[in-house]
């Protein structure tokens, strides 16, 4: 039994010795010289996969320890960085809600003000022009320029209102930094997780390459196609004006529709 | 009219419902999702329907359909307010018989086009 572990090129240059020697001895007829030299040559193989498995798992393990995910369990009060992140867009959407829903009250409060000072200054002009005409009585004038007054006091406070609104409008787009802050620390953890992952892959290859094992890639893919299902949706597409197979705005839409014959 | 907004995001259906209250539709109901619309649907005499397609629970296509099938509910107008621009399903869409289609991000101008256009063929 050799202890040695035996190294990529090891098991290799092992390999061709042993089939040269298995060569020679089929050739002498000696054939449990053959079944030895077998016996060895799977000896070799064993120890090249234990080998590699085990250097799987010892890159497993430290892969794991950079996604600084916890299996375990026990460290339940560190949060990794996985879910952290999950955690982390949590934040952005409840933080762009709230924005959202911010910026909607603060117009929904403007506009009656706006319509309110619209139709009072167009019905005030109305009754301006009959006064210029010299429509207007004296105790209809009296009410008048009470009216005119009113709406200069009331245009007054709601032009405070309102440019207070605008402000406030304006301070519930400070979402915008602290978000991309926090999406780019995500997005630079995802690359991260990517990376790692792709070691991964590359050593489980390495692994397929000692067993033998071979995939069906085209079958893989029809599997990874046959889950897809297009009626879930897909969300927004990003690169929208580089696809063929996707619209780029409502112009699209309405072309493809009326070809359609909408 | 009676309009019913279907989207799992409270502001987008909050942004709709303040499009329509605009254009003069003040009737409006909302829904999260194809499985709190449908029975509202059912039950509720209305005469709009605006859905979005991506939701959690029954999505907006699946709503079209189970609305196409159903007797009562068949006629309904429906505009589909998505985000979804594959043209596979856009022309899917077209095929389950929406009546309208507007991606996101849109305007008010383009909402109020295919809202009138809409009425036009149903009342015309």
């Amino acid at each position: 039994m050799e202890h040695k572990e035996p190294h990529m090129t090891d098991l290799e240059s092992s390999l061709k010795t042993h089939a040269r020697s298995l060569m020679e001895s089929l050739e002498c007829g000696n054939f449990s010289g053959a079944i030895e030299v077998i016996h060895d040559l799977n000896k070799a193989r064993d120890q090249g996969l234990y080998h590699e498995v085990g250097k799987l798992t010892r890159e497993l393990h430290n892969s794991i320890v950079n996604f600084q995910v916890d299996l375990s369990g026990s460290h339940a009060a560190e949060v990794s960085e996985i879910s952290d992140a999950s955690e982390r867009l949590n934040y952005v959407v409840r933080m762009t809600e709230k924005a959202a829903n911010r910026t909607m009250d603060l117009v929904e409060e403007s506009a009656p003000l706006v319509n309110e000072i619209g139709s009072e200054s167009r019905a005030l002009s109305a009754d301006w022009a009959r006064f210029m005409r010299r429509e207007v009585g004296a105790d209809e004038f009296r009410e008048l320029a009470k009216r005119i007054e009113s709406f200069l006091e009331q245009s007054d406070r709601d032009s405070s209102k309102l440019s207070a609104h605008l402000n406030d409008i304006l301070l519930a787009q400070d979402f915008q930094d602290l978000t991309g802050q926090v999406i780019k620390r995500v997005t630079s953890m995802v690359t991260e997780v990517e990376q790692n992952l792709l070691k991964l892959v590359c050593m489980a290859s390495q692994i397929d390459r000692y067993t033998g094992i071979q995939h069906d890639h085209d079958e893989l893919r029809a599997e990874q196609k046959q889950q897809k299902e297009p009626s879930r949706g897909e969300g927004p597409q990003i690169h929208a004006d580089k696809r063929e197979d996707v619209v780029s705005g409502q112009v699209d839409v309405d072309d493809l529709l009326s070809s359609l014959g909408f | 009219m009676k309009i019913l907004i279907v989207d799992d995001f409270s502001t987008m259906r909050r942004i709709i419902k303040n499009l329509l209250r605009d254009l003069g539709f003040t009737n409006t109901a909302e829904a999260d999702d194809g499985v709190t619309a449908l029975p509202m649907l059912q039950s509720g005499s209305f005469d709009f329907l605006v859905t979005d397609w991506n939701m959690p629970g029954m999505t907006g296509i699946d709503l079209l359909r189970a609305v196409r099938a159903d007797e009562r509910l068949k006629q309904l107008p429906v505009l589909m307010v998505t985000a979804e621009a594959k043209r596979d399903q856009i022309i899917e869409a077209a095929q389950a018989g929406v009546n309208g289609y507007v991606v996101k991000p849109f305007t008010a101008q383009v909402l109020k086009e295919k809202i009138d256009k809409i009425f036009e063929r149903v009342n015309g």
